[in-house]
């Protein structure tokens, strides 16, 4: 049994005076969603390994707007977005970390125009930094010469151009990565992002999800890896519904680094 | 008498182009009916991209086929208009190839421009063949059905005749160079005229004379015919891709715009100081309104998009919404809003150059909200356009308008709003319980 978590919060950071180097944002789906809190502690047990002193906001923190953005209320948007820079700036917050590519865009390229100037890192590329730094090492272990295919999420890959730190994670595992026929700029939607993941589809031949668990399963992956709470959300239901789910695990990078390091 | 044809050819001349500057005019009026948009930044990048997106067309060639094919017909556009340049100049001043003063490299523009006329008639069969014998899927969507399909095979057949006009206009006159006619020296190379002069062996100088002046005064009437087709088709990006890329979206993909007149609200609603029982400014303006159900409430850039845009397709076929059978197509949300855009435009025509109310917009008219609701706003579109259109931009200024004109959004996003609203998270859950993860095993 790994041993416990340490989540420090910035309010207890502020009370003792001093400063972490990076706020990890959890995100609603990170905090919730159980499948997603998974992840959550997966990159919180790499991070207590590599002596990172982190904060998250904890019960601080609250929702960016991002679904809200895409669905059309920009005014709920805006409401979230600048009490949420209120709160960060209030702790004089320089670099986040997140885990979820919807928390990430919002922050890193709509804060900015209403007062929140942030470094701002998706949780492959802090990760990466850290492997680069020598702060964590990374054998492949149980993922070795298996076959893993890449999801790219959309806010992450196409809308900021971040194609390559999962990848290179990947191939640090010693994995065999193989490509999708539709990956990086081209690489189709799990069907989550606009507010999707929380509405029905529109009518249509089939969902969204089910197309992209298709292309990944094309690839007779062993893992589908992914970068973010929703698409794995979708890709694993995709590869539910296509009776996969023995053969082919959806995991986020994170979960996979804590589990080849055994945390 | 003998100034007759010099006269003529001015009269068409300036007919042809008097013609194209009154659309071009009419264009320029109906892409400012958009609002203003914030485009003046960063020149330098603007350029690059343009140089790079339309001028060196980085982004046909994603796909190899269709982009190889249409460099060569956009290249034979570009080179074989040095030619007509010179047609333009003999027509004004009774001139024959007056270019030839050049000697070897007249003779050299000549060749490749025969060359690459025919590899324009090869390329433009290869594309009559993908939309008419292939069927590639992304010509046959509803939208394409009508107009759009008969357009998109008439263009192919205007540059088809154009080119096979040049080359006949060049074989009769190489025929004719090779009988020695008065008025037809010896100048130009022709690698593949050539080939068709001996069609012309046996006839009169005073008939090959005929056929080489029938090709010479159609080939640029067509051109001028084409030049005002233009605006009436789905062409036009032949002269729009140009601004169109220069004032292409810099920013990252996924930083969609924030709305000004929203932080205006939000900040008088955050400011402890401000007096909520103030009335409003006596001068103050109108709000503005959120979103977008028209064209007019779209900016400049989102409308001269929508001229630009040629209906490859490429967007549609990238679509994740599309490729799964929804309704939603980006290139429908172009042609829509081009075809409103026109209308408008035509209702100022009618009405002595002001709006009057047609009962109709853009929204439920021509898109309908279950289109705007298929998006998953993830950029695929935007990226797959050759020209930097953003299809995902109207889409998004449309959805503000449903959800905060109208309060239309669909049942499950207004939950999802409201928990967002009462707790901070798109679920029910409690704001307290956020860090309940950490406790778990």
């Amino acid at each position: 049994m790994a041993s416990e978590l340490k989540v420090p919060t910035m309010a207890e950071f502020f009370a003792s005076g001093t400063v972490p180097e990076v706020l990890f944002w959890v995100g609603c789906a990170g905090s919730f969603d159980d499948r997603a809190k998974k992840i959550t502690k997966a990159f919180v047990k790499i991070l207590n390994k590599a002596n990172v002193s982190f904060a998250v906001l904890g019960t601080e923190e609250s929702c960016t707007g991002d679904p809200a953005k895409r669905a059309g209320n920009e005014f709920l948007f805006q409401m979230q977005a600048v009490t949420n820079i209120e709160v960060l700036n209030a702790y004089d917050i320089k670099k986040i970390v997140t885990a979820c590519p919807h928390c990430f865009n919002t922050i890193k390229n709509e804060y900015p125009g209403l007062g929140g100037n942030y470094e701002v890192v998706h949780h492959t590329q802090f990760l990466k930094d850290l492997l680069n730094d020598g702060r964590i090492s990374m054998e492949g272990g149980n993922f070795k010469g298996k076959r893993i295919t890449f999801h790219d999420p959309c806010y992450l890959g196409r809308a900021n151009g971040v194609y390559e730190a999962p990848r290179d994670l990947i191939r640090k595992l010693d994995a065999e990565l193989i490509e999708m026929k539709s990956c990086k700029q081209r690489g189709l939607c799990c069907g989550a992002g606009g507010a999707q993941m929380f509405k029905e589809p529109e009518k249509g031949d089939k969902d969204v999800n089910i197309e992209r668990t298709e292309q990944a399963l094309e690839t007779k992956p062993e893992i589908i890896a992914a970068g973010c709470p929703f698409c794995n959300t979708m890709m694993t239901d995709g590869v539910k519904n296509k009776e996969k789910e023995g053969d082919v695990q959806v995991m986020d990078i994170a979960e996979m680094i804590a589990t080849a390091e055994d945390l | 008498m003998q100034y007759l044809p010099n006269i003529i050819f001015v009269i068409l001349l300036i007919v042809g182009v008097g013609f194209f500057v009154k659309n071009v005019s009419k264009l320029k009026r109906n892409i400012f009916l958009g609002k203003d948009a914030s485009v003046t930044d960063n020149k330098p990048q603007r350029w690059k991209n343009m140089a790079k997106i339309a001028l060196g067309q980085s982004k046909m060639v994603v796909r190899p086929i269709a982009g190889a094919l249409h460099i060569i017909v956009y290249v034979g556009f570009v080179i074989i208009n040095i030619e007509v340049l010179e047609i333009i100049l003999d027509g004004i001043f009774g001139t024959h190839r007056m270019f030839a003063v050049l000697g070897p490299v007249y003779d050299f523009l000549i060749g490749s421009f025969e060359v690459l006329a025919l590899l324009v008639i090869i390329a433009v069969v290869v594309f009559w063949i993908r939309r008419n014998v292939i069927k590639l899927k992304r010509f046959f969507k509803p939208e394409m059905e009508g107009w759009p399909k008969k357009d998109g095979n008439l263009i192919l057949y205007i540059e088809l005749v154009l080119m096979i006009l040049f080359l006949t206009m060049n074989g009769a006159d190489y025929q004719l160079q090779q009988m020695g006619a008065d008025h037809y020296a010896a100048a130009g190379s022709f690698p593949i005229s050539s080939f068709i002069a001996p069609m012309f062996e046996g006839m009169s100088i005073s008939t090959l004379v005929l056929i080489e002046r029938t090709a010479w005064w159609v080939h640029i009437a067509g051109i001028l015919f084409f030049l005002n087709y233009l605006y009436y088709s789905k062409h036009l990006h032949i002269l729009l891709a140009f601004p169109n890329t220069y004032y292409g979206k810099l920013t990252p993909k996924g930083q969609f715009r924030n709305l000004q007149s929203v932080t205006d609200e939000v900040r008088m609603m955050m400011d402890p100081d401000a007096d909520p029982y103030a009335e409003p400014a006596e001068d103050a303006a109108v709000p503005d309104k959120f979103g977008a159900s028209d064209v007019q409430d779209l900016s400049w850039v989102q409308l001269l998009n929508a001229y630009t845009c040629t209906e490859c397709g490429r967007c549609t076929s990238e679509c994740p919404a599309n490729q799964t059978g929804k309704k939603l197509s980006p290139r429908k949300i172009m042609m829509d809003t081009r075809d409103r855009l026109e209308e408008v435009g035509k209702n100022i025509d009618a009405n002595n150059g002001e709006f009057k109310d047609d009962g109709k917009q853009l929204l439920n008219d021509f898109i309908t909200p279950e289109e705007l609701w298929a998006c998953t706003s993830c950029n695929a579109c935007v990226e797959a356009c050759p020209i930097s259109i953003d299809p995902l931009s109207i889409i998004m200024d449309m959805r503000q308008y449903l959800v905060m004109e109208q309060s239309a959004a669909p049942t499950d996003l207004n939950n999802m709003m409201g928990n967002i609203e009462n707790n901070g998270a798109p679920w029910p859950f409690n704001q307290m319980d956020r860090l309940n993860w950490s406790k778990e095993s």
